[in-house]
């Protein structure tokens, strides 16, 4: 038997001496781990693909590619930061950067990018990844929110189809899906599981801001009747249209689609990359087309939270990162990133591309949105994923259900949602 | 003339009345090993369907035209058998060690009751009660310190201390449940407590110890936030971790090849129930019998 027990031990000890990891040996080349969250399959080949052509052409600086995950990014790199293991280049969204800048994590890129990749991605991007003048990401990819709708059942109402240079008003919105609603079937689909960041971004269109900065830079949430417009589209095709199924409030994007191919709902608002489930889901013979999201006040304009590459501030070799980023982030390499994902591209250049101004799968109308795109309202507002989480998601999800009036919502997300920002501000 | 005959009273049932007894029972068991079984077999169905039939309003059972192409984009995409192999280390790993150092402290937990038993059972309790976040930080710095950081071995170890306190909790129950009569006889015969321990005790907590092993094995076959954060390279991965890569921003999922890789991922699992099924019933029935 004591043989049997030693056995086991020195088999055990063994085995958990062979999963060690070991060290890794460098022999003189600067190795750049690069934590990917790309997870299509068009997506990561694309990735993999330009990180193996730039290892080719870069013997000294070898770049090797992490899969990581959306569904648990910020947990991982926080732990990563936190014990200095974070990977060198980092992939991750620039509404989830802020902590991660002011926490001192990232890199400060100002001086580190080369110009030429700072000119070729507007401002109205880098500032969706500066915080306090500095800035901690590469805005790389963004997707609008569109319509995505049945075009044989739109064009067999007789409505008028939008178009970038003409889109529809909200008002106009809510008289074509009423008109379009009836007999169990539903002009519009709002897959609202997410309210905040749907709401928030289209509310740019007529004019809404929410998070007031003053003079002494602190925010402040007041919702006027700017703000006020969107949110209550939606909550009177729900309560008084019967132009949306309220049961798809609490619904995922993807969720709606079973029910927008069988043609229960005319229309599903989306993000753009969606288009690649539809491609893959849609039954034979089904005719789709993107639209653009309603208009207001101020036109067609959205907020977005872009896709960023950033370096880690622990990087022991961060000019290298930086050219790495640099080529990655080349024109032609970016619309291969784009297109992998489904996606704009942020660059100037590879948004003029014509691989991404075919009017297949709704192309051309994404990329005429491009222009304008602005960052989402809360992005650098310390304490919004609290405010989000704590204050207007129940709230918004309340006011869609019509548990709780206008007045109701707005004192939820003013004076609830002020005591939260105060915390952040103090 | 009176019939002495007894009466059939209401608590002798007719034979026909304990057939639908019977019956009833069979159903209702049917009942519940569908309700058991049906996320299982809903992912096998997900798994061979077309992402066209993954778009249906009205999914069917059987996929009408069955494929095994999210199989292939599964394998094709992710290092799926490397992973699984990993994820196979480090639970058989866990699950060996958590039993080796968790018999023993059983065993003294439970032939000497005392206050620092008692002291020691309460500790167990109170540490299963601790959330994760409240671990991970200074877990990983400790690790760092050990060099243990993405490396199996490491997460071995995490998964040991993880899964020790209810292994010890489960196995002190096994333990008490033997007859300390029987270690006295071995005594009278001039056994030493080692000996007692190993040839009379031991191989009566068989069921127990198997019980205890399976806990542990699917506990860290499952795991997945601490093999998320403690493991870096590719090459280390483990299965949960490497099956979100099927899922995208805001929850979407690439559903056929997730719902592939995720029922191969049950298989193990099954493999092993299947394997010590036997002891682990009577393991179970062991435990909850008081001598």
């Amino acid at each position: 038997m004591r043989t049997r027990i030693t056995t086991v031990v020195a088999v055990l000890l063994l085995l958990l001496a062979g999963c060690s990891s070991g060290g890794r040996a460098h022999g003189g080349t600067v190795t750049l781990r690069f934590q990917s969250l790309a997870w299509q399959q068009e997506s990561v080949a694309a990735n993999k693909q330009l990180v193996k052509e730039w290892n080719a052409t870069h013997p000294n600086v070898r770049v090797e590619y992490v899969q990581g995950s959306w569904d648990s990014v910020h947990d991982q790199l926080l732990t990563s930061f936190e014990g200095g293991e974070a990977p060198d280049i980092i992939h991750d969204a620039s509404d989830d950067l802020a902590d991660f800048a002011y926490g001192g994590y990232l890199a400060d890129l100002t001086h580190l990018l080369p110009p030429g990749l700072r000119a070729r991605i507007p401002g109205r991007s880098w500032d969706t990844a500066t915080f306090e003048g500095r800035i901690y990401g590469v805005p790389f990819l963004q997707e609008p929110r569109v319509l995505i709708a049945n075009a044989t059942w739109l064009r067999a109402a007789h409505v008028r189809i939008p178009t970038p240079q003409h889109p529809w008003s909200w008002p106009e919105f809510r008289r074509i899906t009423k008109k379009l609603s009836g007999h169990g079937r539903y002009g519009v689909a709002w897959p609202l599981k997410e309210p905040v960041s749907a709401t928030l971004n289209l509310a740019l269109s007529t004019g809404g801001r929410l998070f007031h900065r003053g003079a002494d830079g602190k925010v402040n949430v007041r919702f006027t009747a700017a703000d006020a417009v969107v949110p209550r589209t939606v909550h009177d095709q729900v309560a008084l249209d019967h132009s949306t199924p309220a049961a798809t409030l609490g619904s995922g994007g993807s969720d709606t689609l079973p029910g927008f191919f069988a043609g229960k709902y005319a229309m599903v608002p989306l993000g753009f990359s969606y288009r690649q489930q539809i491609v893959q889901q849609a039954p034979k013979g089904f005719r789709w087309e993107v639209l653009p999201a309603p208009a207001g006040a101020d036109g067609l304009t959205q907020g977005v939270s872009p896709q960023t590459l950033s370096i880690a501030t622990d990087c022991p070799h961060k000019k290298e990162a930086a050219a790495f980023l640099d080529f990655l982030l080349r024109p032609k390499n970016m619309v291969r990133l784009a297109l992998g994902d489904w996606m704009l591209p942020t660059g100037t250049d590879a948004l003029a591309d014509p691989a991404l101004h075919t009017g297949a799968n709704g192309w051309a109308t994404g990329t005429a949105l491009a222009a304008s795109l602005r960052p989402a309202p809360a992005q650098s507002v310390r304490g919004y994923p609290e405010w989000k989480d704590k204050v207007a998601t129940p709230a918004l999800q309340e006011y869609y259900s019509g548990a709780i009036g206008l007045a109701g919502l707005r004192d939820r997300l003013q004076k609830d949602g002020n005591l939260v920002l105060a915390r952040y501000q103090r | 003339m009176r019939n002495h005959r007894t009466p059939r009273t209401a608590t002798t049932p007719s034979p026909a009345g304990r057939t639908a007894a019977r019956a009833g029972q069979y159903a209702a068991l049917l009942a519940y090993l569908v309700f058991l079984a049906f996320p299982f077999l809903w992912l096998l169905s997900t798994a061979f369907k077309t992402p066209r039939e993954l778009g249906s309003l009205h999914p069917a059972w059987i996929p009408r035209h069955p494929t095994l192409g999210n199989f292939r984009q599964a394998f094709d995409e992710q290092p799926l058998l490397h992973a699984a192999l990993n994820s196979l280390l480090v639970a058989l790993g866990a699950a060996v060690v958590a039993v080796l150092l968790a018999t023993p402290m059983a065993y003294v937990m439970a032939r000497h009751r005392g206050p620092l038993a008692r002291a020691a059972t309460g500790w167990v309790v109170i540490s299963q009660a601790f959330p994760f976040v409240l671990v991970i930080i200074p877990l990983f710095l400790v690790l760092k310190n050990l060099r243990l950081i993405d490396s199996l071995a490491g997460l071995v170890l995490v998964y040991v201390v993880w899964s020790l306190p209810f292994a010890l909790w489960m196995l002190v129950g096994y333990v008490r449940a033997v007859p300390v009569e029987l270690e006295e006889a071995a005594a009278v015969d001039g056994a030493g407590r080692l000996r007692t321990l190993v040839s009379v005790t031991a191989p009566l907590l068989a069921p127990g110890l198997a019980a205890t092993a399976l806990f542990a094995f699917v506990t860290a076959w499952n795991e997945f936030f601490f093999a998320l954060v403690l493991l870096k390279t590719p090459e280390h991965q483990t299965l949960p971790v490497v099956l979100t890569h099927f899922i995208g921003a805001e929850g979407v999922a690439d559903l056929g090849p997730l719902a592939a890789a995720a029922s191969l991922a049950t298989l193990p699992s099954l493999l092993v129930f299947a394997l010590i099924q036997r002891r682990i019933t009577s393991g179970l029935l062991t435990g909850a019998v008081k001598s």
